[in-house]
């Protein structure tokens, strides 16, 4: 093993451990599942001991896009817009199972599921997910962003 | 006034206009012919005991697999009407056969039914003669057909439409 290879590997580490505790969420919030998310993000379940309490309104200065509530078709290419606007790196939570699956909107003005208009990392399912579920899957993301390889 | 004095009142001005009224639960309703609706809606708003000077709602109704009217006009055009001024209520209905689905619109009485009669222009395909601009309301141009025709398939699904780049 070279010295170079060696500081690569570190330095991913390094990096991977300060992206996830500084992450800059996008709240793209349409309905009923941003009761939840704002109850997540306030002092009871203290969302900051992640590094996730600084949600920015603005998507190039965002890490991590939250799609919070139903996706209508007409929706849909906003949310696109605002996913390509935001700078790499960047990742996508799926909040609510509107957002999964389309949920019980099986219907003509749904989409199901936001992952036929955008990657997306974590799935944070439920109707509403409770606050600990959605802590949960951010810690999935905090993993998930800690063990890929950083581009920088 | 009350509501059956209200159907009397328009029955006795429109006469044959009136196809038929119906009461239900406090609910008075009266059915119009296409060809004096504008009429009646114009009394309704003019007439100083009416007075309805809100229009409440338009909306429709699909009859085509509703038992026992299979067979009949296939949709009704509804009208809700208020009136601030004596506190009643009022229901119009208006029938349309799927062949000639067209209603006068009443954009020249009361302007909100621009975007009632587009809602329903949108959700039934009913179409508003008159009306300055019918675009669709709630979906977008690229949707095909009318989802709350009952013959609309539940689990269509319309192709995704992208960023306009």
């Amino acid at each position: 093993m070279g010295v170079g290879t060696f500081f690569t590997a570190r330095l991913d580490e390094a990096l991977g451990w300060a992206r996830k505790y500084s992450i800059f969420q996008y709240p793209f919030v349409t309905a009923c599942c941003g009761m939840e998310y704002m109850a997540t993000a306030c002092s009871h379940y203290d969302v900051d001991r992640f590094g996730a309490g600084l949600p920015r309104f603005s998507p190039r200065q965002a890490d991590v896009l939250f799609v919070v509530g139903t996706i209508s078709h007409k929706m849909a290419p906003v949310l696109r817009r605002v996913y390509e606007q935001m700078t790499e790196p960047k990742w996508v939570v799926a909040f609510g199972v509107c957002t999964c699956t389309g949920g019980f909107y099986d219907n003509y003005a749904t989409v199901q599921g936001i992952d036929t208009i955008i990657p997306v990392d974590v799935y944070i399912p439920g109707c509403p997910p409770r606050p600990e579920s959605v802590l949960d899957g951010l810690m999935k993301l905090q993993e998930k962003i800690a063990a890929g390889r950083q581009r920088f | 006034m009350h509501g059956q004095a209200i159907l009397e009142r328009l029955a006795e001005r429109f006469g044959d206009a009136i196809v038929e009224t119906h009461a239900h639960r406090g609910d008075h309703t009266a059915v119009v012919t296409r060809e004096r609706l504008l009429d009646v809606l114009r009394a309704c708003r003019d007439d100083e005991a009416l007075a309805f000077d809100m229009l409440i709602d338009v909306t429709a109704v699909d009859y085509s697999r509703f038992p026992g009217r299979e067979d009949g006009p296939r949709f009704e055009v509804v009208y809700h009407l208020y009136s601030l001024r004596h506190n009643h209520r009022l229901r119009l209905k208006v029938r349309v056969s799927e062949d000639d689905p067209v209603v006068p619109s009443a954009v020249g009485l009361w302007p909100i039914a621009n975007w009632l009669e587009r809602e329903v222009w949108d959700m039934f395909g009913i179409r508003f003669a008159g009306h300055p601009d019918l675009r669709r309301l709630l979906l977008y141009e690229e949707f095909v057909g009318h989802p709350l025709r009952k013959d609309y398939p539940i689990d269509r699904r319309q192709p995704l439409i992208g960023p306009k780049i």
